[in-house]
């Protein structure tokens, strides 16, 4: 089936959207939805994504696209999926769930988790800007440990956020889903290999990408590729693939980036930056990252040994 | 019947957000250009396009002015210039 | 064709002939029976839906929010605590302007928790933008199903639709009921054709952001909407009757009304205990009467007023409660009849039911008693005083 806005324009999300200059949800959204194409229905939660993309009369999709609540999508797309099914339209359309941090790991779970629970041919995509950046940067279940939030404010008796990330794509895979993957915007083109990847197998799919936001974050809004891709190569953000449960791809790093790299081009953490101890807790997060998913490039490893 | 509210695909072309740059602009050189894409596929408005070597340009009526393009491009074939600098 | 059923069975026989596409539902007492026959009958292929068993209420009504987003006919039922965690996708449902029906099975809210019959529910969420009707019988409740259909999908509408029902008291009690034929139903009810969906082929988006600019017209246009439906109640009920052969007209249902000097307003199956009472004080010349409201919302205020303005003595019974101001049904009616010229000379407000709290034909008997020059503003009937004395513990 064609679609008509595909035959006029180079995207299926387009220009005209009110995001911030630099926003790094804005460049995912757009790869995920041209990876998917145009026989795709989206179903978004409220946040960010929701408010600069469809501000009525406006909206910047070009395919069909749902958004009623903040914590829903996970329940509105099991409906969407399943009258598709009833229609016997299921094959021919892609349904995909999609939401920020927030709507993801803490207001939206349990929805997600019933859906996954329930075996719908859905992917959840959650766009991981690490904070409710909507609402004024307040700290959410995957903001990281340390970071400054208008929640988690530094002072006389805080470094910042208290708790790490909460271990979602672990949470994903312990619902048995056939594929589980986190990415970043700083690889456009794994995101959208995975898109496409997931799209291709039947069930439930969970698909995290890390989009660095300017204005949260405190950078500069044209670094925002290179914020995301120092998060990778630092260990902080693993990128990983599981299918079926198993661990199958991690994309590796030389090891050789300290996070101090990362971090000091963010506000954010500018706390830390003073401080050896706190920097040396960051360090022992991307440390066990590079240990657990084995993230380092055998052969650096080898150098590293001699 | 006013409502639901529904949006036609596409709408927010009209909103011209070129006019949110303050200063700085991108220039497209196009001398070293290798059309390796990556500018088109980091704009986060989705407003630059091209095909061939050198062709690459945006669309200032939605650029925003981030200045991630100039930022990535491998050859260093987009400057980001003065909003009054004529390209 | 007469049937002797448990009201849940009835309804999940005329859900079944509505044919919905997809069912979506959260385990609640009384509810239960509905969903459970309905899952029953998608097991045993006598009924082609979905059935979505969810995690929550919130999901549920989530669940059927897309599905009538994406073109088909849905149905979720729902009491209590479950509407509750449902409402703000109750009003989302509305403000979307999807055809949803659902059934509300009434019961009171906690807490204390409490599993029993009052309309706290239902009442509560009487400014979402759904049609409510309340159900005096099986039957009653059986044929608002079909016109909720009705009015829900009609491409002028498109409103969402609550079929509410007095928890155990319909929902389990077993009554005589008319289940209508296949045919007739399809007769009334044509295939949903959704005027706007989720579609490939034509790609909208659907809830986009509302800035001030545009959020009051959408507020104003189901105002407008409401009263669209309550000038075309007449004509839809018409055609309900020429099909099955029960009359509704406008929804509300004026019980030896014309020379009472005294009248009890309500809402739901504690009608049919007033009109007991009415009967039996006729036959000894109390001239007395009923006005029952089918249609909660939308509210059908002139009706009303014709109805009662020439009555000398009124009493509104609210089976929920508007805690620190006057209870709901009753403050709706009085406001009727300010600034007119015509007016009952008395109206009084009572509360009874809550919890489930027995209402017998002697506690009717009390409320028409105590209707005289005194106008009473909140009196609770069958209270128990000896509770109320002593402390906290």
């Amino acid at each position: 089936m064609i679609n008509t806005a595909q035959e006029k324009e180079e995207h299926l999300f387009l220009s005209g959207h009110t995001a911030c200059a630099g926003c790094g949800q804005s460049m995912a959204a757009r790869l995920v939805i041209d990876a998917a194409g145009p026989n795709t229905i989206v179903v978004n939660n409220t946040g960010c994504l929701e408010v600069f993309s469809t501000k009525y009369p406006e909206t910047a999709w070009g395919v069909p696209w749902i958004h009623s609540l903040f914590e829903n999508a996970g329940a509105v797309s099991s409906g969407v999926e399943v009258a598709l099914r009833y229609l016997g339209k299921k094959d021919t359309i892609n349904v995909i769930a999609q939401a920020g941090d927030g709507g993801t790991a803490d207001i939206g779970l349990q929805a997600l988790s019933g859906m996954w629970e329930r075996g719908h041919d859905i992917l959840s995509i959650c766009y991981d800007n690490e904070a409710y950046e909507n609402t004024g940067v307040q700290r959410s279940g995957l903001t990281p440990f340390k970071a400054n939030t208008t929640t988690t404010p530094i002072g006389k008796e805080s470094f910042g956020n208290p708790r790490p990330k909460k271990p979602m794509p672990e949470i994903a895979r312990a619902h048995g889903l056939p594929y589980v993957a986190t990415a970043s915007v700083a690889y456009p083109l794994d995101i959208q290999k995975k898109v496409k990847k997931a799209l291709s197998i039947k069930g439930p799919k969970y698909l995290q990408i890390h989009v660095p936001c300017p204005l949260g974050w405190r950078h500069e809004s044209n670094l925002t590729f290179e914020i995301a891709k120092l998060a990778v190569e630092t260990g902080l953000y693993p990128i990983i693939e599981y299918e079926n449960g198993k661990l199958t791809n991690v994309r590796k790093i030389k090891g050789d980036v300290k996070v101090e790299e990362y971090l000091k081009l963010q506000g954010r953490f500018k706390h830390l930056l003073t401080s050896p101890e706190q920097l040396k807790l960051i360090q022992d997060i991307a440390d066990n990252n590079i240990l657990v998913y084995g993230l380092k490039l055998e052969q650096v490893q080898q150098e590293g040994g001699k | 019947m006013f409502g639901p509210l529904i949006g036609r695909p596409g709408s927010s072309k009209k909103n011209k957000t070129g006019s949110w740059r303050t200063g700085k602009k991108p220039k497209f050189l196009k001398k070293n250009c290798i059309a390796c894409r990556m500018c088109v596929l980091f704009c986060p408005e989705g407003c630059i396009s091209g095909k061939e070597k050198n062709t690459f340009d945006c669309n200032y009526a939605y650029c925003k002015g981030c200045g991630i393009c100039a930022s990535i491009c491998p050859k260093k074939d987009i400057d980001m210039v003065d909003e009054g600098e004529k390209i | 064709m007469r049937k002797f059923l448990e009201g849940s069975e009835a309804i999940a026989e005329i859900i079944k002939l509505c044919k919905p596409a997809v069912i979506s539902a959260y385990p609640i007492t009384p509810q239960t029976h509905i969903v459970e026959n309905l899952a029953t009958m998608v097991s045993n292929g006598e009924l082609s839906a979905q059935f979505v068993n969810v995690e929550s209420e919130h999901s549920a009504a989530s669940v059927v929010l897309g599905s009538s987003a994406t073109g088909v006919r849905v149905y979720t039922a729902t009491s209590s605590q479950g509407l509750f965690l449902m409402a703000e996708v109750v009003f989302n449902i509305a403000g979307m302007r999807l055809p949803v029906v659902m059934t509300c099975a009434n019961r009171a809210i906690s807490g204390p928790i409490n599993i029993w019959n009052d309309q706290q529910d239902s009442i509560s969420l009487r400014d979402s933008g759904w049609l409510q009707l309340f159900a005096e019988n099986l039957q009653e409740a059986v044929d608002f199903h079909l016109l909720a259909y009705k009015i829900a999908e009609d491409k002028k509408f498109m409103l969402p639709v609550m079929v509410c029902m007095d928890g155990f008291i319909l929902t389990h009690g077993v009554e005589t009921v008319d289940i209508p034929s296949e045919t007739d139903v399809n007769k009334f009810l044509p295939v949903y054709d959704a005027p706007y969906k989720l579609d490939i082929n034509k790609p909208l988006s659907l809830g986009c952001l509302a800035d001030p600019d545009y959020y009051m017209e959408t507020r104003f246009a189901i105002q407008k909407t409401f009263d669209e439906i309550l000038d075309e109640m007449p004509k839809i009920t018409k055609e309900f009757e020429d099909i099955f052969g029960r009359s509704y007209g406008n929804l509300i249902e004026e019980y030896k009304t014309k020379d009472a000097d005294k009248v009890i307003v309500a809402l739901g199956s504690v009608c049919g205990t007033i009109k007991d009472v009415v009967d039996e004080a006729r036959k000894k010349g109390q001239k007395w009467g009923v006005l029952k409201i089918m249609s909660y919302r939308p509210f059908p205020k002139e009706l009303i007023f014709k109805a009662l303005r020439d009555i000398p003595r009124v009493a509104v019974v609210d089976k929920a409660v508007s805690l620190g101001s006057l209870a709901p049904l009753y403050s709706e009616i009085k406001a009727l009849f300010a600034n007119r010229k015509k007016s009952p000379k008395t109206i009084s407000s009572f509360i009874l039911g809550l919890g489930g709290r027995d209402i017998s034909k002697d506690s009717i008997k009390e409320i028409f008693r105590k209707l005289s020059v005194k106008e009473l503003d909140g009196e609770f009937i069958d209270l128990k005083p000896e509770l109320l004395t002593g402390g906290a513990l």
